[in-house]
């Protein structure tokens, strides 16, 4: 199969590869699993508590290249948005950026359900109310 | 750019020996007659190129010429000899065994006999691919007419007990056909020996061309007969119709009688080249080798690389390096290889297993190249990998559930 020029650009230069520290409270981790190939993506954001913004993001997945460049797209993409922006990425905008073909849309999918578990990590640890939906159906 | 090129995928096809392209070549122009053209010289010359090449075929297998019917390859072999033999037989029984582990030219074939009045079990087989034999004698039944185990397999290499299977079928008057692909022209393959009555194969995995192939058709001791499944003509004893490929026919002789000579070096040579690959591989840690490795083809090697993704992993070579991985056989599927997943492998290992399958043309620089480019890709998903880092933390991947989306 052919992958995208994109792709193939993050897959072979992913950005934000890494770990934050997960016990510290400015910080919120999504991991998720993908059931149809049983790829995992953790990726972990870093708020500024006082601006709201997004200072920091960091994934590592265990997946296909497609899988790898959504969520390194999105580390970049989540860096200096707020956390209620973060919110409105969708699968879909990835899946466009990088040309996913149908196959493989359930990468990008991934990466939106990532975006969202750590968003929600974060406002739990925080007490703030949980705004993302973890049960939306794709 | 790195445009280098590696072939590591001969289990697929194989490139045709120049020679064999050489041998061919007269006979698309110069000698391009019908070889069932009684009449004229043009017809008797393509005939006597089909004689000689059956010899050649016949002489690799250490069978009689008119046991070799010439097919377009194994896929149809393989559907000419078992539903041949369903045919043909059906009156003493309607039960064939084989295994989970077959091409699915043998398993398609199989199920569409079962939605024609037939029964088929599927025998599973060990950890390291091998048919258990005790499980093979139990299933056989007084209904039973065929046993279909292939010879080696075109995953992992594991090569089945040939000699114990046919002993079996001997015992209980069964006969024996076998998907013998892989292991044609590559390790002694005489049928006759080893109580095989029926055998499929093909010239593009033996430095032949591709769409050219044989069936074996036992002829003596018992004489075994096949229904045709191509009805015109009546050519190749009426089991086969069809016009003669004599140019491919002609390169499948050359190709035999080539592989016939130096079917021992390249065995020798490609063990070893095979052996550094797996060494070298094992300096990675969690590397493991799938099927037997005492009963397995001198040149394939089936290797998981732990907490990588396959798919990904492939991503990082396969510009440069053309290898078949355990997931992905359609490219469009996410399945895991059902052949591994029958080893006992659990997806996330069978999704991370390549196949290498060296051939007369690897090199050993290729080998050292493939070392260390693939290594390199397996360290660059490694650091990528969530997983990785969780095992290198010690906790039980294991245990932790998912969260479903
Ligand atoms: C074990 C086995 N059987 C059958 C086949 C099919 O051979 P052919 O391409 O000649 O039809 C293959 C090749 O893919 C094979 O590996
Ligand atoms: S194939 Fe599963 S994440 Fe891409």
């Amino acid at each position: 199969m052919a992958y995208s020029e994109k792709v193939l650009e993050h897959f072979k230069n992913p950005r934000n590869v890494g770990t934050l520290d997960k016990g510290s409270n400015n910080v919120g981790t999504g991991l998720v699993g993908a059931p149809e190939c049983g790829d995992v993506m953790r990726l972990q954001i870093e708020v500024d508590s006082d601006s709201g913004t997004i200072k920091d993001a960091k994934f590592k997945t265990f997946g296909c290249g497609s899988a790898i460049a959504s969520s390194s797209l999105a580390t970049e993409w989540l860096k200096g948005k707020t956390v209620d922006e973060a919110m409105k990425i969708d699968n879909m905008d990835i899946v466009e950026e990088l040309a996913l073909p149908p196959v493989k849309i359930h990468c990008s999918v991934l990466a939106e359900d990532a975006i969202k578990g750590a968003i929600a990590d974060y406002q739990k640890k925080n007490g703030l109310e949980v705004t993302v939906d973890l049960t939306a159906s794709h | 750019m790195d445009n280098r090129k590696i072939y590591l995928d001969n289990n697929s096809t194989t490139p045709t020996d120049p020679r064999v392209v050489d041998a061919m070549v007269p006979y698309f122009h110069n000698i391009f007659g019908n070889a069932a053209s009684r009449s004229h010289p043009f017809g008797w010359e393509a005939e006597e190129a089909v004689d000689y090449a059956r010899e050649q075929v016949a002489n690799l297998l250490e069978v009689d010429s008119k046991e070799i019917i010439f097919t377009s390859g194994a896929t149809e072999g393989d559907n000419l000899g078992i539903k041949g033999v369903f045919e043909m037989y059906r009156r003493k029984g309607n039960h064939i065994i084989t295994l989970t582990t077959e091409h699915k030219a043998v398993l398609d074939t199989c199920q569409k006999i079962e939605k024609e009045g037939g029964e088929v079990t599927y025998l599973e087989v060990d950890r390291e691919g091998l048919v258990d034999l005790k499980k093979l004698e139990a299933a056989i039944k007084p209904n039973t007419i065929l046993v279909s185990i292939m010879w080696a397999n075109n995953e992992t290499g594991v090569i089945q007990p040939m000699k114990e299977i046919g002993e079996i079928c001997k015992k209980h008057g069964v006969l024996f056909f076998s998907d013998a692909t892989q292991a044609v022209g590559k390790i002694p393959t005489h049928p006759k020996e080893l109580g095989v009555h029926l055998m499929a194969f093909t010239a593009h995995k033996m430095y032949g061309p591709k769409g050219v192939g044989a069936l074996f058709v036992n002829r003596k001791g018992p004489r075994v007969k096949v229904t045709a499944q191509l009805d015109g003509g009546g050519h190749e004893r009426g089991m086969r119709s069809g016009t003669l490929n004599v140019p491919g026919i002609v390169g499948f002789g050359k190709a035999a009688e080539i592989a016939k000579k130096e079917m021992a070096q390249d065995a020798e040579r490609l063990s070893k080249l095979r052996d550094r690959l797996e060494e070298g591989f094992k300096k990675l840690e969690e590397v493991y080798v799938n099927g037997s490795i005492e009963n397995r083809m001198p040149h394939v090697t089936n290797i998981s690389f732990k907490h990588v993704e396959g798919e990904g992993l492939m991503m990082t070579f396969n510009q440069n390096i053309a290898v078949s991985s355990g997931s992905a056989c359609t490219s469009a599927s996410l399945e895991p290889s059902y052949v591994l997943i029958a080893l006992g492998l659990g997806d996330d290992l069978a999704h991370s297993s390549i196949r290498f399958s060296l051939g007369r043309f690897t090199k050993e620089e290729e080998i050292d190249y493939t070392l260390e480019k693939i290594s390199a890709g397996v360290q660059h998903m490694r650091d990528l990998s969530p997983i990785w880092e969780m095992y290198k933390e010690g906790v039980d991947i294991d245990a932790i559930e998912w969260a479903e989306h």
